[in-house]
């Protein structure tokens, strides 16, 4: 087999080494009726190019040759050969977690470049090395603002991604937490006059997204500040990072967690993506996650450490801050050269791109008999339309187009029926853009 | 910037080492930024330009992150390059970290996972264009079961330790189902600290469970502590000792006459595949670690993916979507299921780690099994020839790792974090230390299947000088390494002061 | 080593008792078994204590050692030089490192706690179980 470096007479000679005569003496510890006698039910092996022809022949069962007009916390946007053949380099693809500092600092140094993005993203003092993603970073702020604040409430927003409330909701089960969920106004924002006085003062935070699961912004600086005068906290999502190259940062939220998934990291039917939390100094010690940091060598050198690992369940087990300790470094590693590359300007610059592609779209599709924007709030790269018939069968002649429609708001919320998220990001042709809209409209006049 | 000379010694005498480069002093990504520079150009915009102020108003607009990196191409290239050469690797040697299983992670894999048609597929799509991503999830299903002999799986958790908590959620669920979920799980001494921080997020308390002398359950205190409050006993097996359980079958009959159920921490899967079955010796619920067993990259520190197998009965509670095949020989996901325990997940989890994993399975088929007997050979071998250099605090026969403590150099004041230190000198990446919590000053090496004959051999050598440089010049093994770029670094100026990111005023030595 | 005029636990604290009010904190045998103390997490002063009741937490790099309330009593004051230098710990232990000022609940409780031979008496005890 190719993937073993030892001959048969090698063999022989380690296990005459041992002193054994064959190699099953050593799984003698294993009682004999647990031992397997027959070979596995596996498929044969598969040489290399077999191995390719079976993913090529899965990869032409999916959705190649179609445009995508879906988002919903899944982004397409531009990446670089770059990022990719750098980390496929062995020292970063093959390396374990930096324990070792002397032997690791290049995954040190790179992470906490990494933390140091985050900060300067979302306006926050302090980042961690990753969580495993977008729904479960916001599921462990929420757990953080609990441990800080000693209350047990929390008033998370409807207008949050479903599936990251579905998380939320089987981590907090059984943990004695209470969710109550905050409906949205007309705007398309966050209910604030729905925010009972005794619910916020017995709550651990307000959860809101931004721009949340309809595309809008939210209005970080008065929930905050709607929290904070209760003696709650704001935590906030992002699930679309790339809208922090326009859309003003969280800064006065107390905790960010945020998918990095936009950063250079490919959809991949799910991941793997990249988790964020950042949140204020004050509350570093609460942190879930691995934080890297900086420090120096007997000489003076810089060079960095995981530090404050006293928080991690490798030290402190059962009272640990979380369970989390494999986490996404690679993919962190991915947004850091991602972002290097693209830099101040070019993140500018896409953000922009994707404003203005998502406008144009709009413009577009309102152009439809029937067809008119549900939500008055700003929006970024995604806005909710509403179609004059069903969505997932506006969508089923679509995709006869081979153009893989918006996402039908109905799955998730029953009230919104008839509802469709549109996204649109830089890298979809404006020509793709005008023929799902010559599309939407075809399919819109022949009667149902 | 100034450059430096060094002195070095060589078997010339004293020379001079040509002026040090700064790939080997290189600074930080915004040490290098200038305004206007910049590593990707973006397409020109086909529709109208916007002003971002005006579209959405100035309270919801930013100015240019502050502080964001501006530099070329080639310097990205550089800079990551230099940055790479300061790590170890399995691509560079063997990396002997006990409990963590760094195998040859293959190239095939890395091809695969970014083909056109599995990279670029969006988890929303619907299953009608997404019929090769579940096509993939399902066979990996198959295999797993296969080879783990359970009845059922979810791939949605993305870590071991995640799974760990799924698993734990199921149980919770399933004894709830049968009218009582009951309120400690048993962890024994040994376990990973995971498995105790999972335990408390589920809901459940710990009772820690002592090891006997041997480093195995107590069967007895065992039967003592397995209440009826007791929802189920959390074991890796092999233990983290690199020791099967050999009991295992009473292990699993203790509990389930409490009706208690086995839950198996995968962690070590990689001295049974193919060799035993979980399913087959009385485990209930198991999670496996695909980035240790199953061959995908750790990354330096990740993703991973931890999928959880389950027998029949606890099959209802798994976590929606399952992947399922129906009638036509379509696959779908199947969302609508009463008694799940939720989503641990957004999405189907790491889609991409589990396709490589599936990747290695085919490469092997049942040959699976000539890998577990490798790195089991390997870590004998290595067992054998360090045996009577270094301590052994448990004698029982080692599977795919073995334990030594630093009892017999601590007499020279040497421990175990020293050695491994010194090891990097050597060319190899340090054993673990100071796990498994039962072993004093422990020194866990986990070979793995990878390393060649000559690869453990020189591995040997390395660590039998060690050894003797313990006896004879422990100040040299102290304080190493002595080869890296860096000394060893200050790690409590590192906690008291913490500094977590850059800031420019802050950018200073070097 | 260890002031005649203070108390102390087997989980290695000490009280200094004055009147009313008692000065609790960690022996010097106990910062020597931590190791370089990197953070030391104290209580809310106001908060009431029970005899052996955890009240905080002191870290080194790779431990945490919770801190124990020798007696019952009321916290009316927490040192404030150990959260920028939380390093006094190794090196003032029974003196500039207090940790924090109980009004006691019962003056009498600290004098059935060991006095200075017997603690020094326990800890060779500890120290020979180590060796072994």
């Amino acid at each position: 087999m190719r993937y073993l470096p030892k001959s048969p007479s090698e063999r022989r000679e380690m296990l005459e080494a041992i002193g054994v005569q064959s190699v099953n003496e050593l799984f003698e510890s294993i009682p004999e009726k647990f031992r397997l006698r027959a070979p596995l039910a596996l498929p044969a092996a598969l040489s290399e190019p077999e191995i390719i022809q079976y993913f090529q022949a899965r990869a032409a069962e999916n959705s190649k040759g179609y445009t995508s007009f879906l988002g919903a916390g899944v982004y397409s946007h531009v990446r670089s050969v770059v990022t990719d053949a750098l980390v496929q380099r062995g020292e970063f693809l093959t390396s374990y977690t930096p324990y070792q500092a002397e032997f690791a600092q290049g995954t040190l140094t790179a992470i906490f470049e990494f933390q140091t993005l985050m900060c300067q993203l979302t306006g926050q003092e302090v980042a961690n090395a990753s969580m495993y993603d977008g729904s479960t970073a916001l599921t462990e702020a929420v757990l953080m603002a609990e441990r800080i604040t000693g209350r047990h409430r929390v008033l998370v927003g409807r207008s949050v991604h479903p599936e990251y409330r579905h998380v939320l909701q089987t981590y907090a089960k059984n943990l004695g937490m209470q969710i109550e969920e905050i409906g949205y106004t007309e705007s398309g924002q966050l209910d604030r006059a729905a925010l009972k006085k005794e619910s916020l003062e017995q709550a651990a935070a307000i959860v809101v997204q931004s721009p949340n699961f309809f595309g809008v912004i939210e209005e970080i600086a008065a929930l905050a500040e709607a929290a904070h005068r209760s003696g709650a906290l704001l935590v906030t999502g992002i699930a679309e990072a790339v809208s922090l190259g326009i859309v003003r940062p969280p800064a006065e939220a107390d905790i960010v967690a945020m998918e990095g998934q936009s950063f250079g990291i490919s959809p991949s039917y799910g991941g793997p993506y990249v988790g964020v939390i950042a949140t204020r100094d004050k509350f570093v010690r609460q942190m879930p996650g691995r934080l890297a940091g900086q420090t120096t060598d007997a000489e003076g050198r810089r060079g960095f450490v995981l530090t404050l690992a006293t928080r991690e369940q490798h030290i402190r087990r059962e009272k640990a801050t979380s369970n989390i300790c494999t986490n996404e470094a690679l993919f962190a590693l991915v947004a850091t050269i991602h972002l290097s590359l693209l830099g101040k300007e070019g993140l500018r610059e896409q953000a922009l791109q994707n404003l203005a592609k998502a406008r144009f779209a709009q413009a577009e599709l309102e152009t439809i008999p029937g067809v008119r924007r549900v939500f008055s709030g700003p929006s970024f790269n995604e806005f909710v339309l509403e179609f004059p018939r069903s969505v997932k069968m506006v969508n089923q002649d679509l995709l006869r187009e081979k153009i893989i429609g918006p996402f039908a708001l109905g799955t998730h919320y029953p009230e919104l029926t008839k509802r469709a998220l549109v996204c649109v990001t830089e890298t979809t042709p404006r020509a793709e853009i005008e023929r799902l809209a010559a599309a939407t409209r075809k399919i819109l006049e022949r009667p149902v | 910037m100034s450059y430096k000379s060094t002195e070095i010694e060589s078997p010339v005498g004293k020379i001079l080492k040509a002026r040090e480069h700064v790939s080997q002093n290189e600074g930080l990504i915004f040490e290098k930024s200038a305004p206007g520079k910049r590593g990707m150009e973006l397409p020109p915009l086909d529709v109208p330009v916007l002003d971002a102020s005006k579209a959405l108003g100035k309270e919801f607009t930013r100015d240019a992150v502050e502080g964001f990196p501006e530099v070329s191409e080639i310097e990205v290239i550089r800079h990551f390059t230099r940055l790479s050469t300061w790590n170890y690797a399995i691509d560079l040697g063997m990396y002997p970290l006990g409990s963590c299983t760094m195998k040859y992670n293959p190239r095939v894999n890395e091809f695969v996972a970014r083909l056109e048609g599995l990279a670029t597929e969006h988890p929303e799509q619907p299953a009608e264009v997404s019929q090769g991503c579940l096509r993939i999830l399902y066979d990996l299903q198959k295999c797993l079961l296969s080879i783990t002999g359970m009845d059922a799986a979810t791939l949605q958790p993305v870590a071991g330790a995640q799974g760990e908590l799924t698993g734990l959620l199921m149980i919770r669920a399933y004894l709830q189902s049968q009218g009582n979920p009951r309120k400690t799980v048993l962890i024994p001494d040994s376990a990973h600290g995971t498995n105790p921080a999972s335990v408390v997020i589920a809901g459940y308390e710990v009772k820690n469970i002592k090891s006997n002398a041997r480093g195995q359950i107590d069967t007895d205190h065992l039967r003592e502590f397995c209440t009826d409050d007791v929802a189920a006993l959390m074991l890796t097996n092999p233990s983290t000792l690199g020791v099967f359980e050999e009991r295992i079958a009473e292990i699993a009959t203790i509990l389930h006459e409490r009706g208690a159920l086995l839950y198996m921490d995968g962690a070590n899967m990689n001295a049974l595949a193919g060799v035993t079955r979980p399913g087959d010796f009385g485990v209930d619920v198991m999670h496996l670690n695909l980035h240790k067993t199953f061959s995908t990259p750790h990354g330096g520190g990740g993703p991973g993916a931890g999928p959880v197998l389950v027998k029949k009965g606890l099959e209802p509670f798994l976590p929606v979507p399952v992947v399922v095949q129906k009638e036509d020989g379509k696959f779908a996901l199947d969302h609508s299921r009463p008694q799940s325990i939720g989503r641990v997940r957004a999405y189907c989890g790491n889609f991409g780690v589990l396709l490589r994993a599936l990747a290695y399975i085919l490469a092997y088929g049942p040959g699976i099994r000539q890998a577990t007997e490798d790195a089991v050979l390997n870590s004998n071998y290595i067992r054998k020839k360090l045996e009577g250099v270094f301590d052994l605090p448990y004698n029982l026969p080692s599977m795919h790792e073995v334990v030594f403590s630093d009892a017999r150099q601590k007499k020279h004041g040497v421990s175990t974090m020293d050695i491994a230190k010194r090891l990097i000198d050597y060319g190899f990446h340090p054993y673990t230390t100071a796990f498994p919590l039962i072993v004093p000053g422990a020194m866990m090496i986990e070979p793995t299947e990878s390393e060649s004959r000559e690869e453990c051999d020189f591995f040997i050598e390395a660590m039998r000088s060690i050894a003797a440089e313990a006896e004879t010049n422990p100040e040299l093994v102290k304080t190493a390494p002595h080869s890296t770029r860096i000394g060893r670094l200050d790690e409590v100026a590192a906690a008291r002061k913490p500094v977590l990111r850059w800031k420019p005023e802050e950018g200073g030595s070097r | 080593m260890y002031p005649k005029d203070y108390r102390y636990t087997k989980e290695h604290e000490w009280i200094k008792v004055d009147g009313a009010n008692g000065t609790i904190g960690v022996t010097h045998y106990a910062q020597h078994e931590l190791g370089d103390v990197v953070f030391v997490e104290m209580p809310k002063v106001g908060a009431q204590l029970k005899a052996r009741q955890s009240f905080g937490t002191i870290e080194s790099v790779k431990a945490v050692s919770e801190i124990f309330s020798p007696v019952a009593g009321e916290v009316i004051e927490t040192n404030p030089a150990l959260a920028d230098a939380p390093e006094l710990i190794n090196k003032d232990p029974h003196g500039g490192a207090w940790l924090i000022k109980v009004r006691l609940a019962d003056r009498k409780e600290a004098s059935a706690l060991m006095d200075a031979a017997a603690y020094e008496a326990y800890i060779a005890g500890q120290a020979k179980e180590h060796s072994a």
